[in-house]
């Protein structure tokens, strides 16, 4: 299938998904569903540079931090607009604000990436075990800059008041509906993206490094300017999933959004779901955030992470492909009888 | 005058934790090439332990980190024969290893919350109140008593890697491997004992910290920056670099605290981590 009319189909599903929730009309599942949604992006993300590069990135917190972050200080220039924006510079961008969510997704993106290209300059160009050491101290390191940034609340937190709904085109949609499309929308972005890669030169690229990065080199592959491409996209769709977080939650605090829950279901999610392919971050999210929905209405918070540790152990030890993997072993077992 | 000296004994004490911290993943990540990211996971499991049986028994933290070396070392051989099994022998240990021993933080950290919430832990002992003072210079024994018993442990570790057959073989598996297995030698068993080794220091550097500070699940996470961060800029594999690095951070981070306030602390290994990684990858005593 060709890009493009993946994408289309990506959109339709998308629209499609977002038509079925407003019948059922619960709010639960719009609620509980940018969550999944959410982890989709995520996993798509780090699924780039993890799964096709082989790199692994523990930063994704980080990420999406600063993301939820950008969002956060925009939203405070916006609403105080008259007091951080002044001079001639103020009265030129005083127009554009207050941002749209897709606005602020957009930037979110741009800064998340250029935060992922420097990164990756520094780090990449020696073995994958360091960039990926890296990643774990960067997050660390900007908990510490948020927390001591009292812009954005420092380690209180900051609120953001969202409206409650906002107009459609003639009919009135629920802030969290409206949230909801926007990350349907990123998924199917990321998705897209991901797809357009894995069938590109890029991917080829990509998979060389994955398979032997000496040998790559050897024939000929920029490997540094690969990885830094895929560090960029991987971080910005990461700060992309970031960008809406706090008209969602409403209460953005250091700890919650540097929380290790998202470095360890990005990685959990492709990895239980197989890495090679657009196909398996999705079912890994899918099946992996929506149990951690029902976990934690069910039992508590605290065990469903404990469950996602353990499948992840479990599936890396056994089921190295993931699902994806066991998918295609079962079918070639089949085949070959 | 009388604070910045303070502040250099401060660091050059929590220094000499951080040595602790850190022999443990020099042995896996520098010798062995086992990125064994849990190791500070596995930290905060020995200091819960020692709090254990502190507030059961009494006994004093460090000699009951001692009678459970044997057992970290067992789960060290243990984690170590699935790691081979699972990825070292595939030759997948880039990827999947350092997603395996993610799991493994991520489990010992939400097991012990769940065991112990989220509360403070600390233990007792004689040495944990009185700070001895000579001149202005202020030695809390709570900081020195980790400090000389650190710098002993991986003084006694250096001399066994330097002096003794099996320390030698753990040196010779992380020179090269290959020639190993050419002279007829398993190097999965001594990679299997230094594995083990490298684990029981966990069971020391965790009653280290529950004495130095008071514990709860999440701060292993803080020692991961760090103790890569002295691991690297000491040269990966040499116990006396680290020990240099981790002294050097523990000067730079008290510095900072001083100075600056303690919540930039954290950020200062990542910065010693990146300019390393970006100037000297070799770091200060590397080969």
């Amino acid at each position: 299938m060709r890009p493009w009319k993946f994408s289309l189909l990506m959109l339709a599903a998308g629209a499609g998904v977002f038509a079925l929730a407003l019948a059922i009309r619960s709010d639960y599942l719009f609620f509980a569903g940018y969550v999944v949604l959410q982890f989709i992006v995520l996993a798509t993300a780090w699924n780039i540079l993890g799964g096709y590069c082989g790199y692994v990135n523990f930063g994704t917190a980080a990420f999406f931090a600063i993301g939820t972050y950008t969002t956060v200080a925009l939203h405070k220039i916006g609403t105080n607009s008259g007091r951080y924006l002044s001079g001639t510079l103020g009265e030129l961008l005083q127009p554009l604000f207050p941002l749209s969510v897709l606005t602020l997704v957009i930037l979110s993106g741009a800064v998340a990436g250029v935060i992922g290209l420097g990164m990756g300059y520094l780090t990449l160009r020696l073995r994958g075990v360091f960039f990926a050491i890296a990643t774990l101290a960067m997050a660390v390191v900007l908990q510490t800059l948020v927390i001591n940034w009292d812009f954005v609340g420092g380690s209180r937190g900051a609120y953001i008041i969202r409206d409650e709904s906002l107009p459609v085109v003639g009919f009135k949609l629920g802030y969290v509906q409206y949230l909801f499309a926007i990350m349907l929308l990123l998924a199917a972005v990321a998705i897209s993206v991901a797809r357009l890669i894995e069938g590109s030169r890029l991917g080829y690229g990509f998979a060389t490094i994955r398979d032997d990065e000496m040998a790559a080199e050897a024939a000929g592959v920029p490997t540094l300017r690969l990885k830094l491409i895929a560090t960029t996209i991987s971080g910005a769709l990461m700060g992309m999933a970031g960008a809406p977080y706090p008209y969602y939650i409403g209460y953005v605090e250091p700890a919650g959004t540097f929380g290790l829950q998202y470095a360890v279901n990005s990685i959990a999610m492709p990895m239980i779901g197989g890495t090679t392919s657009w196909a398996g971050p999705l079912i890994g999210a899918v099946l992996l955030g929506s149990m951690q929905q029902i976990a934690t209405v069910t039992i508590s918070s605290a065990v469903n992470l404990l469950l996602v540790g353990v499948l992840l152990v479990v599936f890396v030890v056994i089921a190295p492909n993931g699902i994806m993997g066991l998918v295609l072993d079962w079918q070639h077992a089949r085949r070959k009888p | 005058m009388d604070l910045l000296i303070n502040a250099i004994v401060a660091g050059l004490l929590i220094g000499g934790f951080y040595a602790a911290v850190t022999a443990g993943i020099s042995i896996s990540f520098g010798m062995l090439d086992i990125v064994n990211i849990a190791h500070p996971g596995f930290i905060i499991l020995g200091s819960y332990i020692v709090y254990i049986i502190n507030a059961t028994t009494g006994a004093d933290p460090v000699a009951a980190a001692i009678v459970m070396l044997p057992v970290f070392y067992l789960l060290g051989m243990g984690i170590y024969l699935v790691y081979y099994a699972a990825f070292e022998r595939r030759g997948q240990e880039a990827l999947r290893g350092l997603a395996f021993f993610f799991g493994l933080l991520f489990i010992t950290e939400v097991g012990l919350i769940l065991v112990f919430g989220v509360d403070y832990r600390y233990v007792e002992a004689r040495y944990i109140g009185p700070t001895w003072r000579i001149g202005f210079v202020d030695l809390p024994l709570r900081m020195l008593v980790p400090c000389v018993v650190s710098l002993l442990m991986v003084l006694g570790l250096q001399l066994f890697l330097m002096k003794s057959f099996i320390g030698r073989a753990i040196q010779a598996v992380a020179q090269d491997q290959l020639a190993l297995q050419l002279l007829a030698a398993d190097p999965t068993r001594i990679k299997r004992m230094a594995f083990g080794i490298s684990m029981a220091t966990a069971a020391l550097a965790g009653a280290f910290l529950i004495i130095i500070q008071p514990v709860e699940p999440s701060v292993g996470r803080e020692y991961i920056g760090r103790a890569f961060a002295i691991c690297v800029l000491g040269g990966m594999g040499s116990l006396p670099g680290a020990v240099i690095a981790a002294m050097l951070l523990g000067v730079v981070e008290s510095f900072t605290a001083t100075f600056y306030g303690p919540s930039w602390a954290p950020a200062v290994s990542f910065g010693f981590l990146l300019a390393t990684l970006a100037v000297r990858p070799a770091g200060i005593l590397g080969r």
